[in-house]
């Protein structure tokens, strides 16, 4: 039997490992994964916790939400990453230093 | 039953596996292609959580729209874009790597102390659904409900999401334009 703490645990070290792509990284789009390692592990959790709301099914709609609002996410930064290359040639973060002028 | 746990546990493994190896890897396409692999066992892990409508929504949104997505804006940008991704000097908080995984072991142990506290004496909610067999089981029709109620009780919620969608469709099509030299 699978319980609630066997989908924890595996959520818990997927937000870690996430945490760890976003800390560590030095490139746009490896950061972007360790993002959507972070939002994957969260709908983890919606989904384990979802199963015991029977009545109303707010955590498997709310999962349905988040991985909507993660697909958004990603193609407005990917849009975002390129458009600073082409404007800065570089996307390295410490590089891009003013606002549109 | 044991079958069942079985394959938990490979599905789990294949997962954190690649995802660890995402993240120990120097090569960017190779990890982009890593990335499937994760996202399909996660879409396995929903299955055993008996969501299988957000599993197949996984496959399809996940692996079928934001890794394409990835991989064109990769394939399609020009070379020295390519080399710049991958030998990127800067982090974005230019954290050393020990620092990191303090920070990350820590959050860790944060979070696995959280689960064994819930483990220990679960909230009031999920031991009355025990109590009342409310929870959801593996004969139930997960679809029909889901639909029903995302069409009652949730649909402010799937209204305000439709619309942000567009949004961020628009958003990012401006963006991504090609813009028009101004003489």
């Amino acid at each position: 039997m699978i319980t609630l703490t066997h989908l924890l645990v595996v959520s818990a070290l997927l937000f870690t490992i996430g945490l760890y792509a976003v800390l560590v990284k030095k490139n746009a789009i490896l950061i972007l994964i360790g993002v959507e390692f972070m939002i994957n592990a969260a709908i983890l959790n919606l989904v384990a916790f979802g199963r015991y709301d029977g009545a109303a099914y707010g955590g498997q709609i709310f999962a349905l939400f988040a991985i909507v609002l993660a697909a958004a996410a990603v193609a407005v930064a990917l849009a975002i990453i390129l458009n600073v290359y082409k404007h800065y040639n570089s996307i390295d973060p410490d590089d891009i230093n003013d606002l549109k002028d | 039953m044991t079958m069942n746990l079985l394959l938990f546990y490979l599905l789990a493994a294949t997962a954190i596996g690649s995802a660890l190896l995402i993240v120990a890897m120097q090569q960017l396409v190779r990890s982009l292609f890593l990335f499937f692999l994760t996202l399909f066992a996660m879409a396995g892990l929903y299955v055993f959580a008996l969501a299988d409508f957000i599993a197949v929504t996984q496959v399809i949104v996940y692996v079928g729209g934001v890794l394409v997505l990835m991989l064109f804006a990769f394939m399609l940008s020009n070379k020295t874009l390519l080399n710049d991704l991958q030998l990127g000097t800067k982090g974005m908080f230019t954290l050393p790597r020990w620092q990191a995984m303090f920070v990350a072991v820590l959050f860790l142990v944060v979070l696995i102390a959280m689960v064994s506290q819930i483990a220990v004496n679960p909230p009031v909610w999920i031991t009355e659904a025990q109590a009342n067999q409310t929870w959801i089981r593996a004969q139930d029709h997960t679809i029909h409900h889901l639909g029903v109620n995302l069409m009652t009780r949730y649909v402010l919620p799937f209204e305000v999401i439709s619309v942000f969608l567009m949004m961020t469709l628009m958003g990012a099509a401006h963006l991504a334009r090609k813009e028009k030299k101004e003489s």
